[in-house]
């Protein structure tokens, strides 16, 4: 084989294997029909609710990026630790994590200027989901403790820690003395306000951050020592040793930065959207950012479109509901779809036999492409 | 007082150990055969909505009870079609079916039922005489019925797996696949079983917490008991009598926990509730080690042509 | 019940695997008591054929015939049926169960679910008679040796009921002792009615066990026909289509300072217990020093300690009068260690990595790959198309995944990435197995330039031949020490045979 066929057949590998993520989700989203008909939904006005009405008015569009911040944040975070061969379900309450960590700095120092109160809170959230992500990552690597189980614990645990703070020591002082005890802390002074862009929706600035951040996780992984050997640690963990990198040590630095992403989901959310911490702050995001990392190929630069894809699925399911009268939470089963089919795909991505018959079918395509043009086959 | 209150956290303990101890048993089988099914939490989830379901409207518990062990069963197909057939990565695809089934039952059960509402259910039985005896009495002889049937399937795992062929099987299946495969025991055949006979025992636990344990159905019913069952098959060592020591362990402590603030002892709910998930992630931290006496093929897909 | 096999024919075999023609219209026969030796190099398709018998692949083209009627094998179950067993190279024993489960999983089909070890005991019991075999049914697989599981092996295909056996390279990790041992077993077995089709690259078991041999060569059946009629040498030629000559290294007598010297060495296996038992070894800058053995007597902790990935119980491990004992690995590296390991699809290479991204693996942090914590692209591209050039490394590009590359160039990938870091001490460890003999040829060249150049080399093989091409000093290797040190040249098979059985003839 020639290079230029090599080379060639490289591209169509890579647009074959775009192709599977898109005939996965499809898949996913057919037989999500079939649970919107067992939800006694008409799938077809659900799905072009979901899929058109959030871009027919400027709250619509402004809520896809609302959303897509913080999912963009925890798919990034995902993706590191996946890419370094951890794999992180625990984002959920790392976001709580990050989300009190970030509320009690920004209740501390309300008269702090902003360009310095704001970098702040964002550090005490990062340090939150830092260090709840640190633990499983500890455990992981010096304890050899599954990962995945230490983070589904740490799951629970961190909902009733967030609970405990924002119902006792951080609870608004307002709710005390006025009785309701609705477990929140006090709303933050403006200086640690994210500055909202148009009048009347919720559009915040974190968006940028967010795409920043994607771009320098994208820097982090494939242009520094650090992120070389982080992946090298994930793809063959074995190789990665005899090659004189500390497995272990990467493995935990891995998931210090993936809990981080996920700490600063929580603080673009309280000071985003809510501009104090308060109960379910995390709206699953912690699930749907694994949707988000493993569509975005675990790329960040994949995760950038597919936390916008995923944000428009969370709001246009939103607006389903009002539609066609099936409970929003069905997005949550659809995401789970995803994941399965997904997953699933990559068996043909990595089957060879599977492969050479696709790639064969765009070699004839081309071919009798080529004839008909008259060119050289 | 003391002897009130440790009778009071075994009473209270053991009701709350059948849906960890169902679980379990049927994600050891799973486990053996060498796949990691970490979707038991999502199948227990949609099968407590199924039994729930079809008691409140046709009110038969056996009914119910037979439905949510054929859901888990769907359930079962459905992780390995993608684990076993698609030889996908098992962690991610059990969050996969986690997420699915705590979807799909919540959005059910909004779609079918809307509120919280009371089934009549299965209710304790008492033995006559014997459950007058004080003490022994209540704990062994007053319990749901299900409880019987739980404790009763442990022995009869234990047979299943060390006493029949079918057994031996998969005990080879999860440690050497190939070795199996070339002595004509078909290492998919035996992995479905598996999972099929891990879903039907996750829907029963899962039928278990709604018909017999809380008599209704809530979103998020199961707590995190599903992913507590799979660490419980490492906690065992993947034997049956082990898995049921652990289940018996963290419902103590659940036990425990609720009592303390029943006594209204001081201390922070939002702690005490904690205290079974940290004795989990404390319990994996010490057993995790010895991995090498499991199921060495665990978590690794299965490929005749790339067997290596 | 299928009536026992009195003649086999394969006719016109053809397979095809992802880009590879693996079968080539390949067609074999055997009768009755008859022992057929498959001759081939690594890769021309010998497991491959056999696989296709015992229902483990199935043929794409060509047809099976028992006793002249056509048979169809789709399962392992099926070849069972018709009285096939086989012993893979690797076997096919779960090592957590014991002997008499192990044969009793395959003893007991669909049909029956008690599980009766009394059974299938007393059925072992019979034909470990009837061969001479001496069987534990009790033991646990983990507690016996390869011999003693090769037997088990053996045993459980007869169990259950094969009359046809084939052994898949059955010698590879027996002493010359123990080879012929089983050749007089399999002998005894031709005897007693069953025939057998022996696997392997090793012309003098071949010409010693066979009644035939069938050649073949790149998935095409070469040659075939009597044993008598063939010398070792015309058949060397057949199956390597031209004269084999591994290069030797040429003799040589001055060598340089100790570069590794090892003192005492203890640690421990992946078990748990001793892998290495007070070894003692120095080796000279410019030498290759070969370790021969029975595989499992230490070699893998042996690389392990000294390339820092394994901890050191007791004794010191010193590079250039260095003592590295217990530091970590990339110390180690940093100190002019090399390392070819014996994975080197999951050791030695990182697959998923690019073919650019291997090169650096070990270089990734020296100031002309990064500054402090940027990489040099342009500096990288030049240095990764630079290695492929020199190194002959065959992909479409440096951006090529290493996965997808054939053994022998992922070699050159780990060979090209150890050799120029130029090392004081080089360790490779079975460098060349499972490579076809071109690809052989020029990682043994390799080596030998790398010896010219000066470093201390540590061949770790189980090719005695390998061994004796290559080595200047040859340490036999048994229960996790250097039982004795033999000078390279004028040592013959037999002598080292022994000491790798532990046998020190004093």
């Amino acid at each position: 084989m020639s290079k230029n066929t090599e080379i060639k057949r490289h591209r169509q590998e890579r647009m074959l294997n775009f192709g599977i993520v898109i005939v996965s989700l499809l898949a996913a989203l057919i037989i999500g029909a079939l649970l919107f008909l067992i939800a006694k939904g008409n799938p077809f006005k659900a799905y072009a609710v979901m899929f058109t009405k959030p871009f027919t008015s400027t709250f619509g569009m402004t809520e896809i990026l609302v959303r897509a911040a913080p999912l963009m944040f925890v798919g990034l975070g995902i993706a590191i630790a996946f890419r370094s061969g951890i794999l992180n379900i625990g984002a959920e309450g790392q976001i709580l994590m990050g989300a009190i960590a970030g509320a009690a700095v920004a209740l501390a120092f309300p008269d702090m200027p902003k360009i310095i109160l704001l970098p702040m809170v964002f550090l005490a959230s990062f340090i939150g989901g830092a260090l709840w992500g640190g633990i499983a990552g500890w455990m992981r690597s010096y304890l050899n403790v599954n990962e995945i189980l230490s983070t589904v614990m740490l799951n629970y645990i961190a909902i009733q820690v967030y609970m405990f703070f924002i119902r006792g020591p951080l609870i608004d002082p307002k709710e005390v003395s006025y009785g309701t005890g609705v477990p929140q802390t006090a709303v933050f002074s403006k200086n640690a306000w994210l500055t909202r862009l148009i009048p009347g929706t919720r559009l915040h600035t974190g968006i940028f951050i967010a795409i920043v951040l994607a771009v320098l996780v994208y820097i982090l992984l494939w242009k520094t020592t650090i992120g070389y050997r982080m992946r090298a640690v994930g793809i063959e963990p074995k190789a990665a040793r005899a090659a004189g990198m500390n497995v272990k040590a990467y493995l935990l630095l891995a998931m210090l930065l993936s809990g981080g992403f996920a700490g600063m989901a929580g603080a673009i959310e309280i000071t985003g959207i809510h501009h104090r911490a308060m109960e379910s702050i995390s709206a699953g995001y912690g699930f749907s950012g694994i949707v988000v990392a493993l569509f975005g190929g675990l790329h960040p630069l994949g995760i950038i479109p597919s936390s916008a894809l995923f944000g428009l699925l969370i709001v246009g399911s939103d607006m389903m509901q009002r539609a066609v009268n099936v409970p929003a939470s069905i997005i949550l089963s659809i995401q789970g779809l995803v994941i399965l089919s997904l997953v699933s795909s990559q068996n043909f991505l990595t089957n060879p036999r599977f492969k050479e018959k696709i790639l064969k079918i765009f070699d004839s395509k081309s071919k009798t492409r080529n004839l008909k043009k008259g060119g050289r086959a | 007082m003391i002897q009130e209150f440790i009778v009071g956290i075994i009473l209270g303990g053991i009701p709350l150990s059948v849906s960890l101890l169902l679980a379990g048993l049927g994600e050891m089988f799973t486990q053996r055969s060498g796949v990691f099914n970490l979707g038991v939490e999502g199948i227990m989830m949609l099968s407590a909505f199924i039994g729930f379901f079809v008691v409140y409207t046709i009110g038969s518990p056996f009914l119910g009870i037979i439905a949510a062990m054929a859901g888990g069963a769907l359930m079962g197909l459905l992780m390995g079609l993608v684990s076993i057939t698609f030889k996908a990565s098992q962690g991610i695809s059990g969050i996969g079916l986690f997420m699915f089934g705590w979807g799909l039952s919540g959005t059910l059960f909004r779609v079918y039922v809307g509120g919280v509402t009371t089934i009549k259910g299965i209710n304790d039985i008492y033995i006559p005489v014997l459950s007058n005896i004080p003490i022994i009495g209540p704990i062994l002889f007053s319990q749901n019925p299900l409880v019987y049937v739980a404790y009763l399937l442990v022995p009869v795992a234990s047979w299943l797996l060390f006493k029949t062929s079918w057994g031996l099987k998969v005990r080879a299946v999860g440690t050497t696949p190939a070795a199996a495969d070339t002595v004509g025991v078909s290492v998919v055949k035996i992995r479905y079983q598996s999972l099929v006979i891990g879903g039907v025992m996750a829907g029963l636990a899962g039928a278990y917490l709604s018909i017999a344990q809380a008599h209704l159905f809530a979103d998020n019913i199961t707590a995190g008991r599903g992913f507590i069952a799979v660490a419980l098959v490492y906690f065992g060592r993947w034997k049956p009598a082990g898995i049921m020591g652990g289940a018996l362990l963290f419902s103590m402590a659940h036990s425990f926990q609720r009592l303390i603030q029943v006594y209204g002892i001081n201390f922070p709910y939002e702690i005490a509730v904690i205290i079974p998930y940290i004795l989990v992630i404390v319990v994996l931290a010490f057993t995790w080690k010895s991995q090498s006496l499991g199921p060495l093929a665990l978590g690794k897909p299965y490929d005749r042509e790339f067997r290596g | 019940m299928v009536e026992k096999i009195n003649h086999l024919e394969m006719q016109h075999i053809t397979k095809r695997f992802p880009g590879v023609l693996a079968l080539d219209d390949v067609s074999i026969e055997l009768k009755k008591s008859e022992i057929l030796a498959l001759l081939g190099e690594n890769g021309a398709g010998k497991t491959t054929l056999m696989n296709v018998l015992y229902g483990l692949y199935h043929q794409d083209e060509g047809s099976i015939f028992i006793n002249d009627k056509i048979i169809e094998i789709e399962s392992p179950i099926n070849a069972m049926e018709n009285h096939i067993g086989m012993v893979h190279q690797h076997f096919m024993l779960v090592p957590n169960l014991t002997v008499i489960e192990n044969i009793a999983l395959g003893y007991f089909q669909d049909t029956r679910f008690k599980l009766d070890l009394n059974l299938v005991r007393t059925k072992i019991m019979e034909i470990a008679k009837k061969y001479g075999m001496a069987v534990d049914p009790e033991a646990y697989i983990w507690q016996l040796s390869v011999g003693e599981q090769q037997r088990v092996e053996l045993v459980k295909a007869l169990t259950l009921g094969a009359n046809l056996l084939i052994l898949d390279e059955p010698t590879a990790a027996l002493t010359p002792q123990q080879t012929d041992e089983l050749i007089e077993l399999l002998k005894e077995m031709a005897r007693q009615d069953n025939s057998i089709i022996f696997i392997s690259h090793k012309l003098n078991e071949v010409k010693s066990v066979s009644n035939r041999i069938s050649v073949l060569r790149n998935g095409k059946l070469v040659h075939e026909g009597d044993t008598v009629s063939y010398t070792v040498s015309e058949l060397a030629e057949e199956m390597a289509g031209r004269q084999i000559n591994l290069p030797k290294s040429p003799e040589k007598l001055e060598f340089g300072e100790v570069m590794l010297d090892m003192k005492d060495i203890w640690a421990y296996n992946d078990q748990g217990g001793w892998g290495l038992q007070g070894l003692n070894l120095q080796l000279k800058a410019g030498e290759i020093m070969g370790i021969a053995g029975v595989s499992g007597n230490g070699q893998r902790e042996l690389a392990d300690v000294v390339s820092g990935v394994r901890k050191v119980e007791k004794g010191n491990i010193l590079i250039d009068n260095w003592n590295i004992t217990n530091h970590t690995a990339s110390q180690i590296i940093e100190r002019g260690m090399g390392y070819i390991p014996e994975d080197r699809l999951h050791e030695g290479s990182l697959p998923g990595f690019s073919v650019r991204e291997n090169l650096i693996l070990k270089d990734y942090n020296s100031s002309q790959i990064s500054s402090s914590i940027f990489l040099k692209k342009k500096v990288i591209d030049k240095f990764a198309n630079n290695l492929i050039e020199t190194y002959n490394i065959k992909c479409p590009d440096m951006n090529t995944s290493c996965a997808s590359l054939s053994g022998g160039n992922i070699q050159k990938v780990i060979l090209a990435r150890e050799i120029t870091r130029n090392p004081k001490v080089l360790i490779a460890a079975y460098p060349i197995r499972g490579l076809d003999i071109g690809a052989a040829e020029y990682v043994h060249n390799r080596l030998i330039e790398a010896r010219e150049a000066g470093m201390a080399i540590l061949l770790i093989s189980e090719e005695l031949e390998e061994i004796l091409d290559l080595s200047d000093r040859i340490g036999v290797i048994y229960e996790g020490a250097i039982l004795k040190v033999l000078p390279g040249r004028g040592t013959d098979y037999k002598e080292i045979g022994l000491l790798m059985a532990g046998v020190i003839d004093e």
